[in-house]
């Protein structure tokens, strides 16, 4: 009942993402950064300490009802922020139509951050993607593991520090080494032509 | 050496005589490869978009199956592998692992530029061709490339599977 008023009385747009900025400065003063505007498009950039009440707060406030998240990935700013990392959060309400992006900072000597998936289910790939490409971890997390690279690889290839082609080939990871030796092992058994 | 112009043998082309009404006479390198070539099996292995266009070439319109070339769904019965997409450095213990289940004679066709030379990926996961661990014996280039050149690629490797001699024997 209390969700038809509220549907009702909102606009079919939902909020504007400036005031919902504004509602989360108002609600968490002390975690929030700044907030930067691009193209329509709202960030809060807050602290990592209250992630997840933030989150909740987004989530199952009636008004704001963020029910679905579009998307959670980890950008690195090495060399041009001070704090590294910043983990995103694209949040949508199916309900309402409206967006906020909420980047929340990661420093570089302990990357850690509690996990969403309490909140939104479908977080637990996206957050061992971010886990397998930048090394992040989830605190709280049901299974983070490796999701995309083999569970042996070494190091975090999305991180801006890491090298492009990768390491040379004896550094490289040895499932893929091996292959390469023993297909040369292999070779003096092929049937010639 | 027996004159053959008495017995009524006909030659119809190198290597092929035939006596009539039914007696065909070739050699064993001719006909084996004959048969090997006109009923070439690639096992179904699909890595990447040039996977779709593989796909194109063995459904209707394009008719892998008038070269007998049918996809088998195990590489224990099949005859070649076409490496259809980018090789990833995960990936690659199991596409060796495929072949090395295809029994001999056998064949590699790299498929598009990835599977030839890691095509744009020039990266930590890619592998930069295919052939750093597999004998191949036909590069098709593309991106992905159309299936008439696909279809070339399989003509390439029928040619160069009737040209080879004893291959096929344990005498080879």
């Amino acid at each position: 009942m209390a969700v038809t008023e509220v549907r009702i009385s909102l606009h079919a747009a939902g909020i504007a993402p400036k005031e919902i900025a504004e509602k989360i400065k108002e609600k968490f003063p002390d975690q929030v950064v700044d907030v930067a505007e691009f193209r329509d498009q709202v960030s809060v950039i807050v602290k990592r300490d209250q992630i997840v009440a933030m989150l909740r707060y987004l989530h199952d406030d009636p008004l704001l009802s963020f029910d679905h998240l579009q998307d959670l990935t980890a950008v690195d700013y090495l060399n041009k922020k001070d704090v590294r990392f910043e983990v995103v959060y694209n949040l949508y309400s199916i309900r309402f139509r409206h967006n906020i992006r909420i980047r929340a900072q990661v420093p570089d000597n302990d990357p850690k951050i509690s996990s969403v998936v309490p909140i939104w289910a479908g977080a637990n790939w996206h957050e061992r993607e971010c886990f397998d490409m930048f090394g992040i971890v989830f605190s709280g997390h049901p299974d983070l593991r490796r999701i995309l690279m083999p569970e042996d690889w070494e190091g975090y290839p999305l991180r801006k520090d890491y090298p492009l082609k990768g390491f040379e080939f004896e550094k490289d990871w040895p499932g893929f080494t091996e292959v390469i030796k023993r297909s040369k092992e292999l070779r003096e058994f092929e049937w010639e032509g | 050496m027996i004159d053959t112009s008495t017995m009524g043998l006909i030659q119809v082309e190198e290597d092929v005589k035939i006596l009539p009404p039914n007696i065909i006479i070739t050699t064993f390198d001719k006909i084996i490869n004959w048969g090997r070539l006109s009923s070439l099996w690639p096992t179904t292995f699909g890595l990447a978009c040039c996977a779709i266009e593989m796909m194109a070439t063995g459904a209707s319109h394009y008719d892998f199956d008038r070269f007998g070339i049918i996809f088998r769904g195990s590489p224990r019965q099949a005859d070649c592998v076409i490496v259809a997409g980018t090789v990833t450095k995960k990936m690659a213990p199991v596409v060796r692992r495929v072949y090395d289940q295809i029994p001999e004679p056998r064949y590699v066709v790299a498929m598009g530029s990835c599977a030839c030379t890691g095509g744009m990926f020039k990266t930590y996961s890619t592998v930069q061709g295919c052939d750093s661990f597999l004998p191949v014996d036909v590069y098709i280039p593309g991106c992905p490339p159309r299936p008439e050149t696909l279809l070339e690629g399989m003509m390439m490797l029928q040619e160069k599977i009737r040209n080879e001699q004893a291959r096929w024997s344990p005498w080879r």
